[in-house]
């Protein structure tokens, strides 16, 4: 199954299993979705719970809210990341702040999905990964599935929580294939960061796209070097596994964080400083850090993919380590 | 509104009801005007947004509600939580940013709350609550509930996109939400005249809103517009826009050196002033002597002599609570 199709499944099941959740967005209906993860769920569910709004991302993203504090639980889709600027000001100042400015009394379990991510010749601003900028801010959580069956868990688990989920799919992942459970009851707990290649001698972290580029780096180190790496998929970046990649860093004694993020403030940087933290000692060389070229990403394929991390920069990077 | 209609709603009221306006009035501004000295003397601190003179605004729009109904206001939000009955005690001691506040201290001035009232916060980021107030009408309409929501903001909202977002979206929407402007004709320091090139309910209109103006510092005018418009939108007929024409008596805020305007425009609002009108009405009407008027201000003073004293013996909220409250716990399954 293709993540679009298990995130459509996510959907489709938590709205067969809670009436509060309704979805609203632009295109969501009858365009079926920019990415076609909505198709189909306007016919099932009809206007009332699958809303085609018009293009005012910051009033979208405050009905979801509003409608959250009055009794709902919608899934606000925002189109690309980038455009989730219009909407700033809702998602900081109020949905992630709420609970804790009325002292307990307003929660806001609401679940906003967004695009992001390069590689797809789109330009400066419809391609950026701000992952990191969300997981900032305290009060929110945020999700970052790399593959179809987490596609499908984490959102279903999204839906099952009382507070606001920033939901991010990377464009390139959505034809991606995999297996599916098909339990409706099927859920990916956050903060709890996958081992996806177990490995003794690095250990590479990713999440979203990253983490794929991440394998195949894994894959070429031992092939050609002889280099076993460990590959941890975060999930989640709030709540943060830091202790399984702690854990993992004082097996292995070396760490590479991979992300399409840029890399100045990025959230490879606050990952790198958390393991300093924690296994410094454990460390036998700095971590290393792989990440977008700090420029905003070139329509020009070539200079998009040269500013865009590549599997060869994180192999590149794990040899870097191993030098004297 | 005509001298003979209004006599028809001070009878419908009653001097008992009537009784209870200029109560409320008097409590805000007594409130208001200790708020100001506390603030002197260092113990209300951050920014405090007084509402002295805009009382009428409150009172007369908050009583036309049902206890299900919502809430959403602004950072000049005290007069609101206090027409809607929340504990006076409980929001000075907000003020106080004590633990016994109506957010525990943590939200202050700008920002109560008082769930179970249908007070659902004052907002301080200028019309930010507009569409929340849009989505709570979703809520109400999906859920089959006929609660409406009073969204009230300032003339200073009206440049904000959201504003503009908001109202497109309730009228496309239908939604049973009643947007509450109180222009008191100045966004900070910039007139009101200075913001905006249309007048406010124009833009209501535009967007296909039924929207007046009223006279602000009316009481019994404010009371009817919004009766009308908690009707319209109780029943099903989509959103309504209230213009109220007020002033406010104070700066901006406590560190408002209110260089953008005369003393003698000050002076000229209060000759206007939503108590002494009242108070002349129900006396011309003989509902009110100047013994029960006395009365009435008696009480609103020992109610705020006694929320300060609450405040004051308050504890502060302990240190190991600051993590408190940042994520609710999930019910999964």
């Amino acid at each position: 199954m293709r993540m679009r199709d298990a995130l459509r499944e996510a959907l489709r099941e938590e709205m067969l299993r809670d009436e509060r959740i309704f979805l609203l967005g632009e295109d969501i209906g009858l365009y079926g979705g920019s990415y076609a993860v909505t198709k189909g769920l306007l016919e099932e569910f009809g206007e009332e719970r699958v809303r085609d709004t018009p293009i005012a991302e910051s009033a979208i993203v405050g009905i979801g809210i509003g409608a959250a504090m009055g009794g709902m639980h919608p899934m606000v889709e925002i189109m690309t990341i980038n455009f989730s600027f219009l909407a700033l000001d809702q998602i900081v100042n109020n949905a992630a702040k709420l609970l804790h400015m009325s002292n307990g009394q307003i929660n806001v379990p609401l679940v906003i999905r967004m695009a992001s991510g390069g590689g797809s010749q789109l330009a400066a601003t419809h391609s950026h990964s701000l992952e990191g900028l969300y997981a900032h801010f305290p009060g929110l959580k945020v999700v970052c599935p790399s593959t179809p069956a987490d596609a499908k868990g984490l959102l279903k688990r999204a839906f099952r929580d009382e507070n606001t989920v920033i939901f991010i799919e990377h464009t390139a992942n959505y034809g991606l294939r995999g297996e599916v459970p098909d339990d409706p009851d099927f859920l990916v707990e956050f903060g709890v960061a996958n081992v996806v290649r177990e490995g003794t001698d690095v250990t590479i972290v990713g999440y979203s796209g990253s983490v794929h580029q991440a394998i195949r780096a894994a894959q070429l180190l031992e092939e050609q070097e002889e280099i076993s790496a460990e590959v941890i998929d975060l999930r989640t970046l709030r709540p943060l596994d830091i202790d399984t990649v702690v854990a993992s860093v004082k097996k292995t004694n070396r760490a590479v964080v991979v992300e399409d993020a840029w890399k100045f403030g990025g959230f490879g940087g606050e990952l790198a400083a958390q393991i300093m933290e924690r296994a410094f000692d454990w460390l036998d060389a700095p971590v290393a850090r792989v990440a977008c070229k700090d420029v905003p990403l070139p329509y020009n394929r070539n200079l998009e993919f040269y500013a865009l991390p590549s599997e060869e920069d994180v192999v590149e990077a794990v040899l870097g380590m191993f030098k004297e | 509104m005509t001298t003979e209609t209004r006599k028809d709603l001070m009878h419908e009221l009653g001097a008992e009801q009537l009784g209870l306006f200029l109560y409320q009035m008097v409590l805000i501004r007594r409130f208001e005007e200790k708020c100001g000295e506390l603030y002197t003397k260092g113990k209300i601190r951050g920014f405090l947004h007084l509402y002295t003179g805009q009382e009428a605004c409150a009172v007369g729009s908050i009583n036309c509600l049902e206890p299900r109904d919502k809430i959403l206001t602004h950072y000049r939000d005290h007069g609101h939580a206090l027409a809607r009955g929340l504990d006076p005690n409980r929001v000075m001691a907000e003020l106080f940013g004590k633990a016994t506040g109506v957010a525990g201290g943590r939200g202050g001035s700008m920002h109560l709350y008082d769930v179970e009232k249908g007070f659902l916060g004052g907002y301080a980021i200028v019309a930010a609550h507009l569409p929340l107030a849009v989505g709570l009408g979703v809520a109400a309409q999906m859920r089959r509930e006929d609660f409406v929501t009073l969204c009230i903001f300032g003339d200073g909202s009206v440049g904000e996109g959201e504003f503009h977002e908001a109202l497109n979206m309730a009228v496309l929407w239908n939604t049973p939400t009643i947007f509450f402007c109180e222009n008191n004709l100045y966004g900070m320091g910039v007139p009101f005249k200075a913001s905006l090139s249309t007048e406010i309910p124009k833009l209501a209109a535009a967007y296909n809103m039924p929207a007046v103006t009223v006279d602000g510092m009316d009481v019994l005018a404010v009371y009817e517009a919004t009766r009308e418009a908690v009707a319209h939108a109780r029943a099903g007929k989509g959103p309504y826009f209230i213009e109220a024409m007020t002033y406010r008596y104070r700066g901006h805020s406590m560190a408002d050196p209110e260089l953008y305007r005369l003393k003698e425009e000050i002076e000229e609002a209060k000759r206007r002033d939503c108590i002494d009108r009242l108070r002349r009405q129900m006396t011309d009407a003989g509902m009110l002597d100047d013994a029960g008027y006395a009365e009435i201000e008696a009480r609103a003073e020992a109610v705020v002599n006694e929320a300060v004293e609450f405040a004051e013996r308050s504890p502060q909220p302990a240190l190991e609570t600051l993590f408190d409250h940042l994520y609710k716990e999930p019910a999964i399954g």
